[in-house]
């Protein structure tokens, strides 16, 4: 290990540029004649258009334009899409709404798109807004996950009848049917898991620029797959063709997933843009932000797992309804079935699985990826389950698991859900997770907690995810209409320096650090000579940008493997250059040496000579510039174990997080510093799920949680210092020996956390979030029973 | 936001006479709740009259009797006060928790007590430690200051000058937190003066008002028993996605046995 | 329209504006000092602090009028050439950032929290006096160890 290469903690290149206040962030941007954007939006969750009267508002001071669906359709600027199908019980693939980016004719959500309002300046824009005269006929609206679909609810789209968009089983029914029949003992568990708001720190942005000389729209947008919006807005919505359409995501405040998806504001702007012939700029408010950005989880499910006389699982079955929203979003279909059901085994060996989930249509905002995806509802009920398996056997929480995990031995191992975990060894993790976490002396400090009328509880999540999205293959058996690839292209510039592109996108995880690092470690530059460009499809190769925790271990394994190819060039051009054959020529530390000489020359040489080739040969090109592609041959499985320690007051139902060890299996950390740090952002993450954050419509359909006076976002003070810890195991899949980190710890966490209280109060189970009135109603249960 | 004429009052009768000739003036204090309030277009006074520039709105004098805090004053002008620490520490405790640092900096105890959000800090302080409001026109007592929710005994063009508190023989307030806005679900300010014992809550019902039924069983002592037999009437709290109404009168005593027990240590 | 004159980062400046233009919409827009973030609409998250004549304000809730007249310093001022001020420089040592949105309003948060609360800050006081910040990506974890790094790096100076 170098100082700055594998393995080393380095400080990061971007930093410097966000610490000064020169981050280039979307709403940053301010072209010569800019204009600004408000949208119409609907106050009613299901209403009916009548009438739009724009008339009013294109009289007020600076508006310039009012656009409505009618006019988008003109356009024939397509709706938005849903890029993966999901087979129904029937058949059929799922019901699919249209989803116009600007209403016709009807709303479905609060906050739904009805018009742009373009104005000199924003406040102008705002006023013009206001002046927008809809008259809307008001429908009844369905808003509740568990009861969208039940006979006589209001329809929304006339395609999915019951507000139905797919009921999908997965797995032996019949086996699973016939084991619980059998078992020694079947326990089960009802819950919900609570929908959020995703709340990157930056609101979403988009900034359309159109040239009419070039007929090229730029559109700058808050993404975290660039290519991806320009693929979609091009070959779905018509846009503009691919090469007459830029789209830039510069530096982007936080993802998280709610920023993969193509909205109807950033359609609208770059469609907009071209039609008025200025530059548009809409930025969020973050009140728009959480009437129209993609929400995220919002299951009711109902687990059950029947267990022989020794504990050891014998097969789980779960029925899950899964809120979608108004529309689909890009990927809203994926996210409750494959990124779900297929997690299920979580880290147990068992054999039989069965799952149903049915997927509604609500008035609500649609719901999509939010840090974990379907990863964290499945980890949430399976590690819920478990504690309740726990209970109704007698046994400790860490015993139950143990017995249950996939042994060392076993992997690769063939789950009965489609995944293919690559390794792992989850005794390692939970023994040293417990260790951290002091697990043996708890009692006593249970005991000393008592004295002073609080209840300590400690609670364990073992939880594995899949990531690294994803094997092209495996996600078109699947119904996704993309590959999942990535690429990269690393070209050294004549004087030796090296510039990095990347196809996935950086919006705080540090690829700016982490892949110069990986180039430095493979061909020996400098750190300070390596810059990663990311981010603007103009410079940058097509490439599917970041999500799902797959940018190292998709990503950087294509970085690695045009590196490869550098070197085999460079092994060419070093055999010319020193005069002996290519087969002798080795390379190490940035050198190009001959076999047993003296004779080398360093890497940047190499580059000069490639770029000056006076007297090359007709066989060798010039140039020293490699692309690669990578596709993924399985996914990603990182795993561990995490332990919440929680004092509750029982008086007023507060927790308070005493402790949080986490000991995770990333594979090889290419940088442990950033690693943390995504760790500790998940587990934040994560806390904020369990005990803080939800998002609640109320039954008209209005969001009563739509600013952070109501909605609790996690704060330093609701969180402590988290102890991590390692326990590796090597991924045979992946080339670089990596797994993905991002999400984990939003994955891991809220089981830990609601384990730990409903082992503090001695219940059963307690909701997410385990707000103090949910806990103090949950102790005063307790209390009396 | 709607745009408005901004005033810049030099002196009390100057802000007075501009709110006079103002359609719809609004006097802005600290700006805290108004001006997000108008960024949301929930309110669009045609005048804003700024009071920061009036001196005499201004600044702390404590004496044996009183702590006597200018409108203007800051809540991180009275939190930092080591006179105010000195006489009423649980007032300093109580500014210091207001919203968050960057908040404090700029709201001030008039235009708290004058905004009179029925989740504010200040307003059960003012009630418990029986404190006077010093007007443009007249000297009002607490208990008639706060007359519902948002709403107080000022008339449109009455500011305040300062508020006098009694020094107490010992106080404290606690608050249970709204954990998204910070504001008071319940607070509960607990005032020992003279043999009397004042107990004034917030947060738990449309404006902060005096507990008298945690007074009665009190009887001028401090002993956080006495209040385990009253009963919080339920229906009178507010109720919302934070916090129920039953919840919200269990925290009732829970704040006041809490708040009572920090006043008498 | 008003005229305001005021001094920013040591420089002073003046504009015309609308009396609702925001103290944040003027650094951003007019002086196109765009370090200075807006990440909510209730003066919760932080991400708009700068110092008003010393003081931490939020200033999407201070009006460009209301400032007239006063110092106001901001994330760019804070650098001295080319050479971090010690609480950037923490921030950077402790990995106290990742997509640098809130980062700003971290900085000038913490710069108040140590000229209040002296160069020796314990955990739970950092926390504490956090709460007016808010951040998504670090779980605060390396925020919290950046400022107190940053404050001891202060020195007695504040």
């Amino acid at each position: 290990m170098t100082d700055f290469g594998i393995g080393a903690s380095v400080k990061r290149k971007e930093d410097r540029r966000f610490l000064l206040g020169k981050g280039r962030y979307t709403d940053d941007i301010q072209p010569n004649g800019l204009t600004h954007a408000v949208f119409v939006r609907s106050p009613h969750a299901h209403a009916a258009i009548k009438q739009i009267d724009s008339s009013a508002a294109l009289a007020a001071p600076g508006v310039i334009a009012v656009l409505t669906g009618d006019d988008l359709s003109a356009d024939g600027i397509g709706p938005l899409i849903c890029g993966v199908t999901v087979t129904s019980d029937d058949g059929e693939p799922h019901k699919a709404p249209a989803h116009p980016a600007l209403a016709q004719g009807k709303v479905n959500y609060v906050g739904d798109h009805v018009a742009i309002v373009v104005a000199e300046t924003y406040a102008q824009a705002r006023d013009g807004a206001e002046l927008v005269m809809v008259d809307y006929e008001v429908l009844p609206a369905v808003t509740d996950t568990a009861t969208a679909a039940n006979p006589g609810q209001q329809q929304i789209h006339e395609v999915a009848p019951d507000n139905v968009c797919f009921n999908w089983p997965f797995g032996d029914k019949e086996g699973v049917e016939a084991a619980f029949a059998s078992a020694h003992k079947v326990s089960s568990l009802d819950l919900v898991n609570n929908r959020m708001v995703t709340n990157a720190m930056e609101p979403r942005a988009a900034l359309g620029e159109y040239n009419a000389g070039t007929e090229e729209i730029t559109l700058h947008v808050t993404t975290q797959n660039p290519h991806v919006h320009r693929l979609v807005m091009s070959a779905f919505n018509q846009l503009a063709p691919e090469h007459k359409l830029r789209v830039v995501g510069p530096d982007v405040g936080g993802g998280f997933g709610v920023k993969i998806f193509v909205y109807a504001e950033e359609l609208v702007v770059g469609w907009a843009c071209r039609k008025l012939n200025r530059p548009i700029k809409w930025t969020a408010e973050r009140t728009e932000a959480f009437l129209a950005d993609a929400h995220g989880r919002d299951h009711v499910s109902k687990a059950e797992m029947a267990m022989d006389e020794n504990g050891r699982f014998l097969a789980m079955r779960v029925h899950t309804r899964a809120n979608l929203g108004a529309y689909l979003s890009t990927f809203g279909t994926m996210v409750p079935s494959y990124l779900y059901a297929f997690l299920l085994a979580g880290q147990y060996a068992t054999p039989l699985i069965y799952s149903e989930v049915k997927a509604v249509f609500t008035n609500t905002a649609p719901v999509d990826a939010c840090r974990g995806a379907g990863r964290p509802e499945a980890t949430f009920l399976v590690e819920r389950l478990v504690d309740v398996c726990a209970a109704d056997m007698g046994m400790d929480p860490a015993e139950i698991r143990r017995i249950n995990f996939i042994p060392v031995d076993a992997f690769p191992y063939q789950t009965p859900v489609v995944q293919c975990y690559d390794s792992g060894d989850y005794n390692a993790a939970l023994n040293k997770a417990l260790e951290l976490a002091g697990y043996a002396d708890f009692p006593a400090r249970a005991e000393a907690a008592a004295v002073r009328g609080k209840c300590r509880g400690i609670g364990i999540s073992s939880y594995v995810e899949a990531c690294g999205m994803a094997p092209s293959a495996a996600v078109g058996q699947l119904g996704g209409g993309v590959g999942l690839w990535e690429s990269a292209q690393v070209r050294f510039n004549p004087t030796g320096n090296v510039q990095v592109f990347t196809g996935t996108h950086s919006h705080g995880q540090g690829h700016e650090t982490t892949f110069a690092q990986l180039v430095c470690d493979q061909l020996g530059v400098p750190i300070d000579n390596i810059e990663v460009i990311h981010g603007d499809t103009a410079k940058t190769q097509f490439g599917m940008g970041t999500y799902g925790s797959r940018s190292l271990a998709v990503g950087g394994v294509a970085i690695a493997k045009a590196c490869d190819k550098l070197i085999a060039k460079g092994k060419k051009i070093a055999a010319h250059a020193l005069e002996a054959a290519e087969g002798d020529i080795e390379f190490a530390d940035g050198s190009f040496s001959v076999a047993g000489t003296d004779k080398a020359m360093g890497i940047g040489e190499v580059a000069f000579n490639a770029y000056v080739p006076h007297s090359y040969p007709e066989r060798l090109e010039p140039g020293f510039d490699e692309n690669a592609f990578f596709d993924p041959t399985n996914f990603s499985f990182p795993a561990g174990t995490h332990i919440c320690e929680v004092e509750v007051d029982p008086e007023t139902g507060e927790v308070d997080i005493i402790k949080y060890s986490a000991v995770d299996d990333f594979g090889r950390l290419i940088n442990p510093m950033i690693v943390a740090g995504q760790v500790h952002g998940g587990i934040a993450h994560g806390v904020g799920q369990a005990l803080l954050e939800a998002c609640r419509y109320d039954s008209d359909g209005q969001l009563i949680t739509a600013s952070y006076m109501d909605y609790t976002m996690p704060r330093a003070d609701n969180l402590p210092s988290f102890d991590l810890d390692y326990a590796p195991t090597h991924p045979p899949d992946n080339p670089l020996g990596v797994k993905g980190c991002g999400e984990a710890g939003a994955i891991g966490a809220p089981p830990a956390v609601i384990n730990a209280i409903a082992n503090a109060l001695d219940v059963k189970h307690i909701e997410m979030p385990a707000t103090p009135e949910t806990v103090w109603r949950a102790a005063q249960t307790a209390a009396r029973a | 936001m709607y745009e408005f004429n901004y005033r810049h009052a030099n002196s009390v009768p100057d802000a007075i006479a501009a709110m006079q000739a103002a359609d719809d003036g609004k006097f802005l204090a600290g700006g805290q709740t108004m001006l997000p309030t108008m960024k949301h277009r929930l309110a669009g006074p045609s005048d804003l009259i700024d009071l920061k520039g009036i001196a005499e709105l201004k600044g702390i004098n404590v004496t044996d009797q009183s702590v006597t805090i200018g409108a203007m004053t800051t809540h991180a002008e009275v939190a930092a006060s080591t006179q105010v620490q000195n006489a009423i520490p649980a007032l300093a405790r109580l500014a210091g928790n207001i919203g968050d640092p960057a908040v404090r900096n700029c709201g001030t105890l008039g235009g708290s007590i004058a905004n009179n959000d029925p989740a504010a800090d200040y307003p059960s302080a003012v009630l418990a430690l029986g404190a006077t409001v010093k007007t443009s026109q007249r000297e009002i007592p607490a208990d008639e200051f706060f007359t519902g929710m948002f709403e107080t005994a000022l008339a449109e063009d009455e500011i305040i000058v300062s508020v006098s508190f009694p020094v107490a023989e010992s106080a404290a307030y606690m608050k249970f937190e709204n954990p998204a806005s910070r504001y008071a679900i319940v607070g509960v300010f607990v005032a020992k003066t003279a043999g009397t014992v004042r107990v004034a809550v917030t947060g738990a019902t449309t404006c902060a008002h005096r507990a008298l039924r945690i007074e009665e069983a009190l009887a001028g002592e401090l002993d956080a028993e006495k209040v385990d037999a009253v009963t919080i009437p339920v229906e009178k709290m507010n109720s919302d996605i934070h916090a129920s109404a039953d919840y919200r009168a269990h925290l009732v005593i829970v704040m006041a046995k809490r708040a009572i027990a920090a006043a008498s240590s | 329209m008003k005229n305001v004159e005021l001094t920013v980062n040591g420089s002073p400046v003046s504009g015309e504006v609308e009396s609702r233009t925001l103290l944040v919409h003027f650094l951003r827009e007019h002086l196109r000092l765009t370090g200075t973030h807006i990440g909510c609409d209730t003066s919760q998250c932080g991400a708009c602090v700068v110092h008003v004549n010393g003081k931490s304000v939020k200033s999407c809730t201070m009006l460009a009028v209301q400032a007239d007249g006063a110092e106001v310093t901001t994330i760019e001022g804070l650098a001295h050439g080319e050479e971090l001020h010690p609480m950037q420089q923490a921030f950077m040592d402790n990995h106290g950032l990742q997509c640098g949105f809130c980062t700003p309003g971290m900085i000038m948060s913490a710069l108040d929290i140590v000229k209040r609360n002296g160069n020796e800050l314990d955990e739970a006081t950092v926390r504490k006096e956090l709460e007016g910040n808010i951040c998504r990506c670090t779980g605060y974890h390396n925020i919290v160890k950046s400022v107190q790094a940053g404050a001891r790096a202060m020195g007695g100076e504040s």
